[in-house]
């Protein structure tokens, strides 16, 4: 049936998504780099970029942490997926379920209950003040919120699920009798896995980072409730200067932030493709 | 089974968006509506249902953080209100702009109610375009368990900068508030157009920063009440709230002076249901409204029947309704010229992106 509709009418089927491209994506992409490239009056200027230059040390430490935060999802989430994707058929479904069962709740929930969880008589040091008391010892807690490891604790709980999921559907995918074939030729497991397994894994990961890396460079909302709102990152900036809570709006220097963090996400876009080219042909080559 | 398990979940969401979207398209065609937009935490929420009720007119109502959030949602024309409740500064900047509409006073007859002292003060001379909602000034609270009685003797602002209580003071999260505390300890006007004021304001809100726990607005109340943090400076009514809930806390007026904010109901310009809009306003005009209001807030209203139906426990709080001394030496926002908002942006975000 879908051959029927897609020969013939090609047309058809693509103008849906390409009219929804253009309008939501193009459009407003657009957008933002006539205003990055405008003054208030509407006239051309490269004056807004120099903000970029001011605001260096903020998007510094964006990188940094988004870094940081992506990391640590990948080492998680390897092995979460590697194990999955070894188990049998019903531990797949329910281990699926349950990461995808934090998401069904809004996002800003689950950021504010780790202020439950991290603040200093939060549920982590009021347990552990608890066991003081009874080993009867004095315990002031540990710090663990309104600073830059609860930011990226935020941001590894809330993006984790994006780096775990396609990492196991890279890793069911490959043919098991691959596996046995690289046994059968002399390899141990570790060689397997080195050889085999992780290669053909690459495409999943670059999925992952990538959609860990993007939310985690341009968050704002995580950094204001678990940062305690001392330091700004990129997205902080951006939304202060489109809101004007600083008491100026100047769409035109917030353009031109957005510019430059669309412009690095799609540098690291195109690196983690050419990656994934590159393991494609390498690794990837031999099925 | 997976696939049939999708495939319902499915058909529930989309049964889910289809009958969300009918019922608000109902309401829309039978009744009137108007949006009314207020800051978090300020209203005795039950009243909008009995508003309903009464006048048939359905309300829809979101929230603001800060007079600036809310200025430039409507000036980005992203949304469409009918009723809204700024500050005096921002009043005067709209009125100024041109985005508030001169309101009908003869829809809006308990106007009659309002105090004298509290009608044509300088933001609106003429009495125009705003009634008053509430007023109170800003105070620092404190928890009597956690700081020393001598700390709080002299009820200076010098408290919000002791070193001794490092990482347990909370800041406003928006810049008119915090430089107005800064421009206090230095002994400047709040409304100073000098940038050199400024200027020095920001280095002592830098010299602060280190103790500072967390910038925040409504996320105050949660920790205060769980002592998660000792000192924060906040408006008088949310802080009477807190009191309410903790009863280890308590609040001053500092002595060098404060904030002193009239917060008022104003039309848009651009309401397309203005007459609507100003039955809202009348009814929280109510005197029964505006009792039940104020018992809900802790704010100070301008309503002289409501102010002597009100329990003396509030009525008489000093905190609440400050005596004359101590608003003397208050002072009110005047909208600052555009250099120094430019000025103050660039501070505050300077402040901020100190790591």
């Amino acid at each position: 049936m879908s051959k029927n509709v897609t020969i013939g009418n090609k047309k058809v089927t693509v103008t849906p998504f390409a009219s929804w491209m253009v309008v939501f994506v193009l459009v407003p992409m657009a957008l933002v780099v006539y205003y990055a490239l405008t003054n208030a009056d509407g006239s051309f200027t490269f004056e807004n970029l120099k903000w970029i230059y001011t605001y260096r040390s903020t998007m510094f430490l964006s990188l940094q942490l988004a870094f940081i935060a992506t990391v640590i999802c990948l080492l998680l989430a390897y092995p979460i997926a590697y194990s999955m994707s070894r188990a049998s058929e019903k531990i797949q479904r329910n281990a699926t379920l349950i990461i995808m069962l934090p998401m069904w709740m809004n996002f800003l929930v689950r950021t504010y209950s780790w202020m439950t969880i991290l603040e200093n008589n939060g549920l982590i040091n009021s347990a552990l003040r608890s066991v003081a008391g009874l080993l009867g010892t004095e315990f002031d807690g540990f710090q663990l919120i309104n600073n830059r490891g609860a930011i990226v604790l935020g941001m590894v709980y809330n993006f984790l699920p994006y780096m775990i999921l396609p990492i196991y559907t890279s890793l069911t995918k490959i043919d098991n009798s691959l596996l046995e074939a690289a046994r059968d030729l002399g390899s141990n497991g570790f060689h397997v896995f080195k050889r085999v397994i992780l290669p053909l894994s690459v495409p999943g990961i670059i999925s992952g980072i990538t959609m860990v890396f993007i939310p985690s460079i341009s968050t704002f909302i995580i950094s204001r409730i678990l940062g305690g709102g001392k330091d700004y990152l990129i997205g902080d900036l951006i939304e202060d200067y489109f809101l004007g809570n600083s008491g100026v709006v100047n769409y035109n220097v917030g353009a031109a932030l957005s510019m430059v963090l669309m412009v690095l996400i799609m540098i690291a876009t195109f690196l983690m493709n050419r990656f994934d080219k590159d393991a494609k042909t390498s690794g990837g080559g031999r099925i | 089974m997976k696939k049939k398990i999708v495939s319902l979940l499915a058909v529930v969401l989309l049964l889910c968006c289809m009958v969300s979207c009918t019922r608000t398209q109902g309401s829309q065609e039978g009744k009137q509506s108007i949006n009314v937009y207020n800051w978090g935490e300020y209203i005795d929420q039950s009243i909008l249902d009995d508003f309903e009720a009464q006048t048939g007119i359905r309300v829809n109502y979101t929230t603001y953080a800060s007079n600036e959030e809310m200025y430039s949602k409507i000036v980005s024309g992203a949304a469409s209100y009918d009723v809204i409740i700024p500050s005096e500064y921002m009043i005067s900047k709209m009125i100024s702009e041109d985005l508030l509409a001169e309101l009908d006073f003869s829809n809006i007859p308990n106007y009659k109610y309002i105090g004298e002292e509290y009608r044509g003060l300088s933001y609106d001379p003429d009495e125009k375009y705003s009634v008053p909602y509430t007023w109170g000034t800003v105070v620092i609270v404190y928890n009597t368990k956690y700081v020393d009685e001598e700390d709080v003797a002299d009820e200076s602002i010098d408290l919000l900068w002791n070193e001794k209580y490092a990482g347990n003071i909370l800041m406003f999260d928006n810049p008119r508030d915090t430089f107005a505390l800064a421009h206090i300890k230095l002994g400047n006007s709040m409304n100073t157009t000098n940038p050199d004021d400024w200027i020095a304001a920001a280095e002592e809100l830098k010299k602060q920063k280190p103790l500072v726990q967390a910038y925040v607005m409504d996320q105050i109340f949660d920790k205060m009440i769980n002592e998660e943090a000792y000192i924060a400076a906040y408006y008088a009514g949310d802080a009477m709230t807190m009191m309410e809930e903790n009863e280890d806390l308590a609040a001053y007026v500092p002595r060098e002076g404060a904030n002193m904010f009239f917060d008022s109901m104003c039309v848009l310009k651009s309401s397309q249901n203005k007459a609507a809009a100003e039955t809202f306003i009348n009814f929280m005009c109510e005197t029964d409204i505006a009792v039940r209001n104020a018992e809900a807030v802790w704010y100070a209203i301008p309503h002289t029947a409501a102010y002597e139906a009100l329990d003396p426990e509030q009525s008489e709080d000093p905190l609440v309704y400050p005596p004359q001394e101590v608003l003397d030496k208050c002072e009110v926002f005047i909208n600052l010229n555009k250099e120094t908002l430019v000025l103050q942006s660039e501070l505050w975000i300077n402040l901020k992106t100190q790591y």
